[in-house]
């Protein structure tokens, strides 16, 4: 993810897909590890700990969107959606069943994959816009069923009450042992995600992407791994809705609504498609960007404005500022953060000659 | 490549000294409050208003020399309406060292109430958030302070009876609402009253984002044919149904709309006072300009020079702030007595809450009694009409159906 060699030596394809291209980027990971298992959680005070534990949740849902529509090429802006399906599968489960997270979060996931499978159905005939109206639709459709379906959503106010989740009689009950609990996952999805993307079913999803009917003369059965796509797709969509569903001890559909698609879409073109690393970057950026902009205002603002005006410019200047880098980081690099990551780094790799 | 790395480094370092050096620590007595706005997301047209009313307030109790000798500084921080900023307002806030917090938005609240507990935390959700929150016993930190929407929705059926002669049996009543949890809550009480008071009721839901209801209001205005009718709509919504009910020729007198379809945001964008003549509003929070804290403030702006803000003549809105203020104020205030003048932490700050009694700011404020079990206070409002380009008071406080209200909260708290 991290690290290239300054030259191009491998000879086997096995050396091209190893997870570790260099020694070094195995004592990269180590080193992670330390900082984040070690360091992080024992040093950081519990309001920069809550804040990561945002972005841990942002992270696993940001890999399920961008598997089907960085690296499959399906649009899909039903990606909520399929959040509130897993959230409310696990909060009805532990609620009514009183069944542990080990178990609800896998159900949550498959159940959200399996309802992912129906509302893809229609990416076996359209594609593009047109499928991005579709999924539009499965968005609206749940919206509605979990809205109006009391053994579903629980009563008029469609909230269900879980507990903290607990393993062992061990309760995840602050910010610091929930930083726990969902780093576990962040990383779990980060390394699935990363399997997956270099094995056959990885490399089939490219194929679909880059050419479908290239894809099926070279025998990849599209329908399946159109499908596929979807289901793992919203296999980690159900997690993170489940994940949500613990951290804030509530299944609510409002949660999960229309925005938080659009959210997760300019997570993944700003952090770049098709890239496990730009999902990460993107899930920081556009979690941090508003928290980051907003505690410089704090600090600086106040050289400008009196304490009146602070609250409304602001507010006013968060949407703007976070609007413009936006357009800035996709005028500069359309491929988006991990892209920018990349030519920081192949410029550095010749460094001190341009190229 | 190399301008752009050097560039982005040079901007790096001078944010971060900017930051260092503006950090100041203060010596006086002081004690934070949190407050949570939608200033910029789909309900802005509350939040630009509300906010300032809030921080109105608190300038104005600073400026006479703070509560009791501790000033107040209030953290604001805009969600947009989105869930995880909050949680993340919540947690900066609890860092900040916060004694209670303003929440907003009801699925902000779903998602706090846990951590307000956990962190025992005050929060407030004066007008929205889950009905069963008024049971103090089973949400210990979660305080509505104002009629929820079953207090509301009773309310509503109250007025309605008042307005029909007294007697409801037989009539008609159409329930229109915003189909979202919020919107279905009132149901449960407008129902059990429905058998109870013997009318009839049918409910017309209205999906987001509400713009467009002429399908609902021609079914109302047309079929049904209603007595009378209680609209439960948000942001832009009640404006449409106001014009849509004046267009069918629907009497407006015989429509009243609950405290997020009452503002005069609501009756200006319907097309004006006169379009609007005769709407109900039920309110939580006195309205209009004659309040000596409304006169205090304005005073205190022309002190510093400026002329008060235009946020002050939508004071439906800038009043619930001003609303708002005072009872986390007068919470503070309890505290602190209670402690003999000393700083009051979150828990002390909470008692004193559950200890606010027969304070009415000059009206502005109901006559409510917050205790231990009740934390919605009584479930108070008023019912404001339009008439003659303004909103003129017609009911004073009053409870609707409060037995009824008891009733199922009584049925919430034992399912639990």
């Amino acid at each position: 993810m991290f690290h290239r060699e300054s030259g191009v030596f491998k000879t086997t394809y096995g050396a091209d897909m190893a997870l570790y291209p260099l020694p070094i980027a195995k004592w990269t990971i180590i080193a992670l590890g330390v900082i984040f298992v070690g360091i992080v959680p024992f040093t950081v005070h519990e309001y920069y700990l809550s804040i990561l534990n945002l972005i841990f949740i942002a992270i696993v849902g940001a890999l399920g969107l961008n598997i089907l529509v960085g690296y499959t090429g399906q649009i899909s802006i039903g990606h909520g959606a399929f959040m509130s399906v897993g959230a409310y599968t696990a909060a009805n489960l532990a609620v009514k069943l009183d069944l542990p997270f080990w178990l609800t979060l896998p159900a949550g996931g498959l159940m959200a994959a399996l309802i992912g499978v129906v509302v893809g159905m229609p990416s076996l005939r359209i594609k593009g816009l047109y499928l991005a109206i579709a999924t539009l639709a499965g968005q609206l459709i749940i919206e509605w069923t979990i809205n109006r379906v009391p053994a579903i959503s629980g009563g008029a106010q469609a909230s269900i009450e879980v507990g903290r989740p607990s393993l062992l009689g061990f309760s995840f009950d602050t910010q610091g042992r929930l930083y726990f609990f969902l780093l576990f996952f962040a990383v779990l999805a980060i390394v699935a995600t990363l399997n997956l993307v270099r094995s056959r079913i990885g490399r089939a999803f490219v194929a679909v992407r880059d050419q479908d009917i290239a894809a099926e003369i070279i025998g990849i059965n599209i329908y399946r791994y159109k499908l596929l796509a979807f289901a793992i797709s919203s296999f980690y969509a159900g997690v993170c809705g489940v994940l949500y569903t613990y951290y804030f001890g509530i299944a609510n559909y409002e949660q999960f609504q229309l925005i938080v698609s659009i959210d997760y879409l300019a997570m993944i073109i700003i952090g770049g498609l098709g890239s496990v690393l730009g999902s990460i970057l993107g899930a920081v950026f556009v979690t941090l960007l508003p928290i980051v902009i907003r505690i410089l205002m704090e600090n600086v603002g106040s050289l400008f404005f009196t304490a009146a005006e602070m609250a409304n410019v602001i507010s006013g200047l968060r949407l703007g500022v976070f609007g413009g880098l936006i357009i800035f980081f996709l005028i500069v690099e359309p491929e988006g953060l991990n892209r920018l990551w990349r030519n920081i780094r192949s410029y550095f790799r010749v460094w001190p000659f341009s190229y | 490549m190399t301008r752009f790395v050097r560039s982005w480094l040079g901007v790096a370092a001078t944010t971060a000294t900017l930051a260092l050096g503006a950090g100041q620590a203060f010596a006086q007595k002081e004690v934070v409050f949190g407050l949570q706005c939608d200033r910029t997301g789909p309900t802005a047209n509350v939040g630009t208003v509300l906010c300032p009313g809030y921080q109105d307030y608190i300038a104005l109790v600073n400026s006479k020399g703070g509560v009791e000798g501790h000033k107040i500084k209030v953290l604001e921080i805009d969600h947009e309406y989105k869930v995880p900023p909050a949680i993340e307002a919540h947690e900066r806030f609890k860092k900040e060292g916060a004694v209670l917090e303003g929440v907003y938005g009801t699925p902000q609240m779903a998602a706090l109430n846990k951590k307000l507990e956990e962190d025992k935390i005050l929060g407030t959700s004066p007008g929205f958030g889950t009905a069963a929150a008024a049971d103090g016993k089973r949400y210990p930190y979660a305080f509505p302070i104002a009629a929820s929407y079953w207090s509301q929705g009773g309310a509503a059926v109250a007025f309605a009876k008042e307005r029909l002669g007294g007697n409801l049996k037989g009539k008609k009543i159409a329930y229109i609402f915003y189909d979202n949890p919020a919107g279905k809550e009132p149901l449960a009480i407008l129902e059990d009253l429905a058998k109870s008071e013997g009318f009839e009721m049918r409910t017309f839901a209205v999906p987001a984002p509400g713009l467009e209801m002429g399908a609902q209001i021609l079914d109302i205005t047309g079929r049904f044919k209603p007595d009378f009718i209680i609209s439960h709509l948000f942001g832009r919504s009640p404006s449409v149904s106001i014009k849509e009910l004046k267009g069918k020729g629907f009497p407006l007198s015989k429509v009243v709309g609950l405290v997020w379809a009452s503002a005069e945001s609501d009756i200006i964008a319907a097309g004006g006072w006169g379009v609007a003549e005769g709407y109900n509003t039920i309110q939580f929070a006195g309205v209009g300009k004659d309040f000596q804290v409304i006169k205090d403030i304005e005073a205190m702006y022309k002190a510093q020079g400026k002329n008060p803000p235009k946020e002050m003549d939508s004071t439906v809105y800038y009043n619930r702030g001003v609303f708002i203020a005072a009872l986390h104020v007068e919470a503070l205030r309890n505290a602190i007595k209670a402690k003999g003048g000393g700083t009051p932490n979150s828990e002390e700050v909470k008692r004193g809450m559950e200890s606010i009694k027969g304070f009415t700011l000059g009206g502005l404020v109901p006559p409510m009694e917050i205790t231990p079990a009740d934390h919605e206070g009584g479930g108070w409002v008023q019912i404001w009409t339009v008439q003659g380009g303004k909103l003129v008071k017609v009911k004073d406080w009053f409870q609707g159906y409060r037995d009824v209200i008891q009733k199922h909260l009584a049925a919430e708290a034992s399912k639990s």
